[in-house]
């Protein structure tokens, strides 16, 4: 009995000891995302206002503001998913519930596995080449997004393709044995059974894509920029432009990463501002995931 | 005529799942209007026969079928490679051994066959989901709630649904898989009583590993084993007096 006790409470001193270095292991993280949060408030918080959304960047740093780098960010991301999207989505549905399982399936399965994991300069380089270069469009939005579309592409495949295999081979079974082709059963079942976790997947690889320079910088984005790329929509004929998509642009990153390397402490100020609203940007769109995937889960039980 | 009673006929039916064969020269009537059981142990290949009826091993890689499965009257090959799966799933329903509603609505669940036949006239619609419901027993309880999740119903009611979805597009044989394995007792009564009722109108061939069940809900039952189709017989001639010996000590428990 007596030995059987000891041993016990030698098993359990493990059990503490590993509740403490997990418990610290978990703090380290926490405190340090806190810390830096509160720091970037603590800076920033002061020179957030209305005015601040509202104006160009300035050689006065207390005029300057983030109309073009938030309005440049957000035309960016919009181009960004309307390339990622339909792209990402076929090709994970091709993969998933088309593509025989060959030689050839493996190898596009292994390359875009590497590509998720391919730094993201190197994207930069090969849209300067392609897109710059090559196809001539120029140092503009439309470069830009396509740019960062390439980035998010393997992540939105392989979120479209983790969501598909979520779905149980019982429902494809129920809806072929009723007669239905395989379109019907992807148009029918599999899209929107998969759609949560299709969307979930795309809005986290958006909240990454707003916060890359590297490749930005790399295809040739400016960091002073004071003005707004061309209007969509105007009083003549045809009503709708495009003429934005050709618009030279800048990035809240770049915005950023322009201010910091200025000397005067009131820019950086700015900085941590700036840092602000991208932070919360972010934080909202992955909230919006996690809001996203409940609402799926809730509706979807197998 | 020979044929008229009959509904399929089995021809020394081969499967291969890739080099294994699964089936071995099989041979097997199917009568019209009657319920066809087929018994036999765990991996004797039962369910790889009834899943040749409809083709499902088409929607897998490295599946062959070798010999005929004859749907009269029209006398077609259903298991032939120049015969589309679709037309043969599009006359030939399925209810498979855990209750696999879609998550939609209890409406949409027996609607669907209809959609992918393109049938989109509401009134239509609403007949048929109706007067299926009420052939698989379920309408009664569902007919205030028929836009409701199919999930929220329980695991009888679901497999009872998808009876329902399996009736809507009138198929010519109605195939079972296990259909009662993953049920409680009492939603097993229900749809045992259910099959019976069904074979008045529909051919049906039920694959089940509960003996006493095949003996409850079958004209005929066949015995499987190792691949092969043992015995064919009335099943009360089967349960009574089987004539091969392996059937005999497998219905009296002494092995599986």
């Amino acid at each position: 009995m007596e030995d059987i006790r000891k041993r016990i409470r030698y098993n359990t001193r493990w059990n503490y000891l590993f509740t403490i270095i997990g418990l610290l292991s978990t703090m380290v993280g926490m405190i340090l995302l806190c810390a830096l949060m509160i720091d970037l408030a603590i800076d920033g918080a002061p020179r957030l206002s209305c005015k601040f959304l509202t104006s160009f960047p300035s050689r006065f740093p207390e005029e300057a503001g983030i109309l073009s780098a938030w309005v440049g960010s957000f035309l960016l991301l919009l181009v960004t998913a309307l390339a990622a999207i339909p792209l990402g989505i076929a090709a994970g549905l091709y993969l998933e519930e088309y593509g025989k399982k060959n030689w050839l399936t493996d190898i596009i399965e292994i390359n875009i596995a590497n590509l998720a994991g391919v730094p993201s300069i190197v994207y930069g380089l090969l849209a300067l080449g392609l897109f710059v270069y090559f196809l001539k469009l120029g140092e503009s939005i439309l470069t830009g997004g396509l740019t960062l579309a390439l980035l998010i592409l393997p992540m939105v495949i392989m979120a479209t393709r983790e969501a598909i295999r979520a779905i149980p081979n019982s429902i494809r079974e129920a809806s072929y044995a009723l007669g239905a082709t395989k379109w019907q059963t992807v148009q029918w079942h599999i899209i929107p059974y998969s759609t949560g976790g299709i969307l979930t997947g795309i809005i986290i690889g958006l909240s990454r894509a707003i916060g890359e320079t590297a490749p930005i910088i790399t295809v040739g984005a400016l960091t002073f920029i004071a003005f707004l790329p061309t209007f969509p929509i105007s009083a003549e004929f045809p009503f709708v432009s495009f003429k934005w998509l050709m618009d030279p642009f800048t990035v809240m990153p770049i915005q950023m990463f322009n201010w910091v390397s200025r000397p005067q402490e009131e820019f950086q100020l700015n900085a941590a501002a700036a840092g602000i609203i991208l932070m919360m940007m972010t934080l909202l769109m992955n909230g919006l995931a996690i809001y996203i995937r409940y609402r799926f889960r809730k509706k979807i039980k197998w | 005529m020979v044929t008229s009673t009959l509904k399929s006929e089995v021809r020394d039916l081969n499967f291969y799942y890739g080099d294994v064969h699964a089936l071995k020269k099989i041979n097997l009537p199917i009568e019209r209007r009657k319920v066809t059981a087929i018994i036999g142990p765990s991996g004797c290949g039962k369910t790889t026969f009834l899943r040749c009826f409809n083709r499902m091993h088409d929607l897998y890689p490295h599946n062959r079928y070798e010999g005929e499965i004859i749907l009269y009257p029209d006398g077609i090959n259903i298991v032939s490679p120049e015969i589309d799966p679709i037309e043969i799933r599009m006359q030939i329903s399925m209810v498979f051994q855990k209750p696999n509603p879609f998550p939609k609505s209890i409406y949409e669940n027996v609607a669907y066959g209809l959609r992918v036949r393109g049938v989109n006239k509401k009134q239509i619609l609403n007949e048929k989901v109706e007067k299926s419901l009420r052939v698989a027993a379920l309408w009664d309880e569902v007919k205030d709630r028929i836009h409701d999740p199919a999930f929220e119903l329980s695991g009888g009611q679901q497999q009872r649904l998808c009876i329902a979805r399996a009736l809507a597009t009138d198929p010519r044989i109605l195939l079972f898989d296990e259909p009662t394995s993953a049920l409680d007792p009492t939603a097993t009564s229900r749809i045992e009583a259910l099959i019976v009722e069904l074979k008045k109108e529909v051919t049906t061939i039920i694959v089940t590993h509960n003996m006493q069940q095949a003996a409850r809900v079958s004209d005929y039952t066949a015995f499987m084993y190792l691949g092969e189709l043992i015995e064919f017989d009335n099943t009360d001639k089967i349960f009574t007096a089987p004539s091969n010996k392996r059937t005999e000590d497998y219905i009296t428990g002494r092995f599986g």
